[in-house]
């Protein structure tokens, strides 16, 4: 698993403003190109060092044509991208999943009260159980044990499981996230809200929620990115995932390439997907800072 | 400890307080507060920092619970049990140091949220009442803006008519001035006298001595949880009876506050 | 200062992947350590699915003394390494009649000598020269078995199948037991009544990844519906008795202990079937397991040997029917 929680984004100032851009001295421009060029140069070489190392290696062929591959990778490509539908679709429909069973968890967490206190335990130890338990338990409970009762009406789809297993694990993780970020609207917006008139609820749900979740884009984003991974739980109830189909291209040629072009279409997927979340942090920073 | 006309009827007064006593723990913040407040009054509430003022103004909303002690408000007791403590806060308003306001709305949307979930007001509606508000202190052209694009003191004033537009039978306010810089204070104070001519009942704490000398009724002089003293404003701030009360005025002015 | 950093690491990776990427048909040299033995350089065509000798290109005939343990350039002197999977399954490698495997093993245990190919190892073994003593074995996960560098065995078998792709990773010896693919299905399902293969078409099978049953799946039966996969055969038991698939795909010993020991009800009755065999291809084409050993393996022209001399006195055939001899009751299936 890698959920990770956490609080709202890290103020990281304007400290490192790329050369060019506010007001600096002519002189600080060029001391910073420089350093620029410095780090360029220094890194180039470094990574250079390293793959000349490697490629000069007794083993290297060996391990080229184990891992490297160029003909095996283009070859294997379109069926890994095709079987990463299953992926994407999974993820996808967790993901709806998780974000609203997890927030309904934090929620009712949130809210004080004796009259709760029922729903609060059975959240409690909802997000206890299924934060300890390993994924492929629970994966192979649902998918083999549910269908394995041979009840009537009872779905034995392998996907369906899939889903179910996902957003279970899932919202328990994405429930602490949410909850940090409850915790860290300051308790006078609260106060405010409550001193308007607005029930306990309404201030939940029109000042508190809003700010909160704003504040834990880049930790939900960090548990969605996990979870692309973690669509390969499907794979052991029988489903063809990316995963699974760079074994079976493995275990064919009995050559490990087939999980570079796996890592292939992560990377194409993570970055642009982890800088839309920077661009969406930074366009709201301002609004989450209004409170003077 | 006693003001003026307390054995008096409770059905004319807008505010009552008996016996009031909150404790955080160990600490002992209001010690038995008895305070009276009748409609259209002003009254400051003084003291030094950590005399209880704020606590005792968050127990007036019921933001904090209450250890012993009762309150009414329009004589309704508004701390016995099962009472519905969201319908009351709606009579109540109050204004805080920090202002407060809702950083991921517009100003329009901070006015107009409570009216329109809490008092069921339709959208058009709400808007108008916010609009004339806004206009009234000056900032309807601000309307759409988000509060971190306004000023300390504008914010605050728009925190002040936030609490207006949901028509309080009773303000409070807590230092409203306190976290504002010097020249952005003149404007809030204005808003506030304003309130007080048109009649506004008020319980102010504050720090800003001149003010509370100009608009108040009475004066109470908090001193370690209790009401030392209280009277209006000529008396205390001229002729304060209490050793406790002249010391406190004289380390005021000599910070030039008063 | 970010962006230039960041876009400098990403170009200086870029360049290192180019670098490592080019030159995919560059030919593996031969490492030859042993100086006794003559290697077989393998050849270095690319993978092609037409018909390809099933074994590494004929070596020249080692000198008789190359294949004797003191000259055989082992993982450990004098001592002979075999390395398989663990759980070990039956009929290939069997548990003792009593007690538990000795550790690490789970199910099967090597060490015995009873199952296929645990009788067949030290048969071979032994034909190299190696007393029971000297012979250790080593669990190795599967696809562990071909990664490159030094592998921590001197050959390994698991049923492990030859296919021409895989022969350009690793060397394969030659076969030493024709397999033959079958389907097990539950006894209540349509499919346990088929007989032909067109017939099965429109059912739907798992198999356990990394096999040739996924294989025969895929280019025999080749169904309408999407075939399940499985991380090993236990699973796919289970998602067949959850009847999330009508049909598993398993070489035809491995089905006989499924159905036999595997998917029975609590009294033991047995609630699957085989539903038959596919045909076996004649001639030496035909699916096969094979050793695997390092590519390049000094080892692999003696074994090679071994298993000639095996086959050629009878012992082979005798250990196939001591432990394989169910192989003629499953019916097979027809085009």
């Amino acid at each position: 698993m890698t959920a990770l929680g956490g609080l709202g984004p890290r103020d990281r100032g304007d400290v490192l403003e790329p050369p060019g851009r506010g007001r600096r001295s002519r002189r600080s421009g060029q001391g910073a190109l420089r350093s620029t060029a410095i780090a360029f140069a220094s890194t180039f070489v470094f990574f250079g060092f390293l793959a000349w190392v490697a490629v000069n290696s007794p083993g290297w062929p060996l391990v080229q044509q184990s891992f490297f591959n160029g003909a095996l990778f283009a070859d294997s490509l379109p069926d890994i991208a095709a079987a990463f539908w299953v992926n994407v679709q999974l993820f996808f429909i967790a993901e709806i999943l998780i974000l609203a069973l997890a927030l309904v968890i934090a929620v009712l967490r949130s809210i004080p009260g004796p009259v709760l206190f029922p729903l609060r335990l059975l959240s409690t130890i909802y997000v206890d159980v299924f934060r300890a338990l390993p994924g492929v338990l629970i994966i192979y409970i649902l998918g083999f044990g549910i269908p394995g009762l041979n009840v009537e009406g009872v779905p034995t789809d392998p996907f369906f499981y899939a889903v179910i297993a996902l957003t279970l694990i899932y919202s328990a993780y994405v429930s602490e996230v949410y909850r940090a970020g409850i915790d860290s609207v300051h308790p006078s917006q609260s106060a405010a809200a409550r001193s308007l008139g607005l029930s306990q609820w309404q201030a939940l749900r029109y000042v508190v929620l809003p700010q909160a979740i704003r504040r834990v884009i880049p930790p939900l984003l960090n548990d969605f990115i996990g979870l692309q991974k973690d669509t390969v739980l499907v794979s052991y109830i029988g489903v063809v995932e990316i995963f699974r189909q760079s074994q079976i291209t493995e275990a064919a040629h009995f050559n490990y390439t087939p999980y570079l072009a796996t890592a292939l279409v992560f990377l194409v997927m993570t970055i642009p997907l982890a800088r839309f979340t920077d661009w969406l942090v930074a366009r709201d920073r301002r609004r989450a800072a209004a409170n003077r | 400890m006693n003001g003026p006309g307390d054995a008096a009827g409770t059905a004319a007064a807008a505010l009552r307080i008996v016996g009031l006593r909150k404790s955080f723990g160990p600490l002992e913040v209001l010690q038995g507060i008895d305070l009276r407040l009748v409609e259209h009054e002003v009254v400051c509430l003084i003291g030094a920092s950590g005399s209880g003022k704020s606590t005792l103004l968050r127990c007036v909303n019921l933001l904090e619970p209450i250890d012993e002690g009762r309150i009414f408000v329009e004589g309704e007791e508004i701390t016995a049990p099962g009472v519905d403590v969201d319908r009351i806060r709606r009579r109540i308003g109050i204004v805080f140091q920090s202002f407060n306001l809702f950083p991921h709305m517009s100003v329009l949307d901070n006015v107009t949220l409570a009216p329109r979930r809490v008092l069921k007001l339709s959208r058009p509606a709400a808007d108008a009442q916010a609009l004339e508000l806004l206009r009234r202190i000056g900032l309807d052209e601000k309307a759409r803006e988000f509060p971190d694009r306004l000023s300390g003191g504008q914010q605050q004033r728009v925190a002040i008519v936030r609490a207006l537009a949901m028509r309080p039978d009773l303000l409070l306010l807590d230092e409203v001035t306190s976290a504002l810089d010097p020249e952005l204070v003149a404007e809030v104070l204005s808003l506030v006298r304003e309130l007080a001519l048109g009649g506004m009942t008020m319980l102010i704490a504050t720090h800003e001595m001149g003010f509370a000398r100009d608009i108040a009724n009475r004066v109470c002089f908090l001193d370690a949880g209790r009401i030392l003293e209280e009277g209006p404003p000529e008396q205390i701030f001229r002729a304060p009876r209490e050793e406790r009360t002249q010391r406190f005025l004289q380390r005021v002015m000599e910070a030039g506050r008063l | 200062m970010r962006t230039p950093i960041r876009f400098a690491v990403a170009l200086a990776l870029t360049g290192a992947l180019v670098t490592a990427c080019s030159g995919a048909a560059t030919p593996t040299p031969a490492p030859s350590p042993s100086p006794a033995a003559s290697i077989a350089a393998s050849p270095e065509a690319s993978p092609s699915p037409a018909a390809v000798s099933p074994s590494p290109s004929p070596s020249p005939s080692p000198s008789p003394n190359a294949c004797a343990p003191a000259n055989l350039a082992t993982l450990a002197a004098g001592k002979l390494t075999i390395g398989t999977d663990n759980p070990a399954y039956p009929p290939y490698f069997q548990p003792p009649a009593s007690g538990n495997a000795t550790k690490p093993w789970q199910l099967g245990d090597p060490t015995n000598g009873q199952g296929f190919e645990a009788a067949f190892a030290y048969a071979l073994a032994g034909q190299l020269g190696f007393t029971k003593d000297q012979v250790s074995w080593t669990v190795v996960p599967f696809s562990n078995s071909y990664a490159p560098g030094k592998k921590p065995f001197d050959f390994y078998l698991a049923q492990v199948s030859y296919t021409p792709e895989r022969a350009t990773a690793v060397d394969l010896s030659d076969g030493y037991y024709f397999v033959a693919q079958s389907v097990v299905a539950l006894t209540t399902n349509p499919l346990a009544k088929v007989t032909t293969i067109s017939g099965l078409k429109s059912f739907k099978f798992g198999a356990q990844v990394g096999t040739t049953a996924y294989d025969t799946i895929k280019n025999i039966i080749q169904p309408t519906t999407s075939i399940s996969v499985y991380n090993d055969n236990d699973a796919a038991v289970k998602a067949l008795q959850a009847k999330q698939i009508d049909g598993l795909v398993v070489d035809l010993p491995t089905a006989f202990y499924v159905t036999a020991a595997q998917i029975v009800d609590t009294k033991g009755n047995p609630l699957a079937s085989i539903v038959g065999q596919f045909p076996v291809q004649a001639g030496p084409d035909a699916e096969h397991f094979s050793l695997v050993l390092a590519k390049g393996s000094p080892l692999t022209s003696c074994v090679n040997q071994a298993i000639g001399a095996l086959k050629s006195d009878g012992s082979l055939d005798q250990i196939t029917k001591t432990w394989l001899s169910d192989k003629a009751n499953a019916p097979v299936f027809q085009p």
